[in-house]
């Protein structure tokens, strides 16, 4: 499922938006707009603001991801 | 994208929802099964053994086993959770023995046809509960009740989980954030998830058709939670008990069902 040219980040949830998007602050301190990868929804994991998380970016366009894992 | 779509909420039909009350009668018998066994000196992989042979001898499928987790390499590897004192949920039957004074917490699952069933509930084990720790069980069953009342053609997820979260702040009880109900079906987990608690969003208007799993998870002490090592067990950070009541329901015009029942 993973795009292989994916790039993963670390980041800090910092706002849950509407249709289960959340923005995103990475390490870096830029922030994306991220969804939720299927695998982690399928566990009814909720993710809240300040959760860490990890993110997988398209080389095509920075400003997006996918949450494919809740840290801790 | 399609994982996108498949994600999507489903409405079904009464002959959908007449197939899911047999799966969840199933899921009832398991729970109602566990109980008359758990006793001190059972083991919890004893009880498992129980539930897998009653779920297949219906006909069914136990849901929870071989369920993909995190690690794709440790699928969850029992028919039942059976979750103890400060475990929340997701905790993995063994060799461990049922002694007195535990708070056991059951999750059941089965697919039959298709359709799934899942429900939990939390035993003590012993004749007289401590006061704290009776509250606690009769509370966070309380609120299922409750968010199940406010489940109905008309309101909103929100009400749900504000209704479930008005038992528990008046008690005390730590209210868990990390996991959550949801959507129910031909799949075990669907949109929507259905929080314990206010998010500040309304959510998704319930309508006839609607299945949802309404699970509280409330603690004596804080909502923080860990996962232990076996990579599945969800305990509280804090160490505190905690209990757990689910039912799946479904949402029809003329009312409100419980499909976990017998």
């Amino acid at each position: 499922m993973a795009k292989k040219d994916a790039i993963e980040v670390e980041g800090t949830v910092i706002e849950p938006l509407p249709n289960t998007m959340f923005a995103v602050e990475l390490e870096n301190g830029h922030r994306v707009l991220a969804h939720i990868s299927g695998k982690l929804r399928m566990n009814f994991i909720r993710i809240l603001p300040g959760d860490r998380v990890r993110v997988e970016l398209s080389p095509y366009d920075l400003t997006r991801g996918r949450i494919t894992y809740r840290l801790k | 994208m399609a994982v996108a779509r498949a994600r999507q909420i489903t409405v079904k039909s009464p002959a959908d929802i007449a197939r899911m009350r047999r799966a969840g009668r199933v899921v009832a018998e398991v729970l109602a099964l566990v109980e008359s066994e758990l006793r001190p000196g059972i083991t919890t992989g004893e009880l498992d053994r129980l539930a897998e042979r009653h779920i297949r001898a219906a006909g069914a499928i136990p849901s929870f086993k071989g369920y993909p987790g995190n690690n794709p390499r440790k699928p969850f590897p029992a028919s039942i959770c059976i979750s103890i004192d400060d475990e929340i949920v997701h905790g993995i039957p063994g060799e461990r023995t049922i002694r007195p004074g535990m708070v056991v917490s059951i999750d059941a699952g089965a697919i039959l046809d298709d359709w799934h069933g899942d429900a939990a509930r939390t035993f003590y084990v012993g004749d007289e509960p401590p006061t704290a720790t009776r509250a606690l069980i009769e509370g966070t069953r309380l609120a299922m009740m409750a968010g199940i009342a406010a489940a109905r053609p008309g309101n909103h997820i929100e009400d749900i989980g504000a209704a479930v979260e008005d038992i528990a702040a008046p008690a005390g009880f730590g209210v868990i954030r990390h996991y959550v109900g949801h959507g129910i079906g031909r799949r075990m987990h669907e949109e929507p998830q259905v929080p314990n608690y206010r998010t500040g969003w309304t959510g998704r208007k319930l309508e006839a058709g609607l299945c949802l799993a309404i699970e509280p998870m409330f603690t004596l002490g804080s909502y923080e939670t860990k996962t232990l090592p076996d990579g599945w067990t969800v305990a509280t950070a804090d160490g505190s008990l905690a209990a757990h009541f689910e039912h799946t329901i479904a949402i029809t015009d003329s009312g409100t069902e419980i499909l976990t029942t017998v």
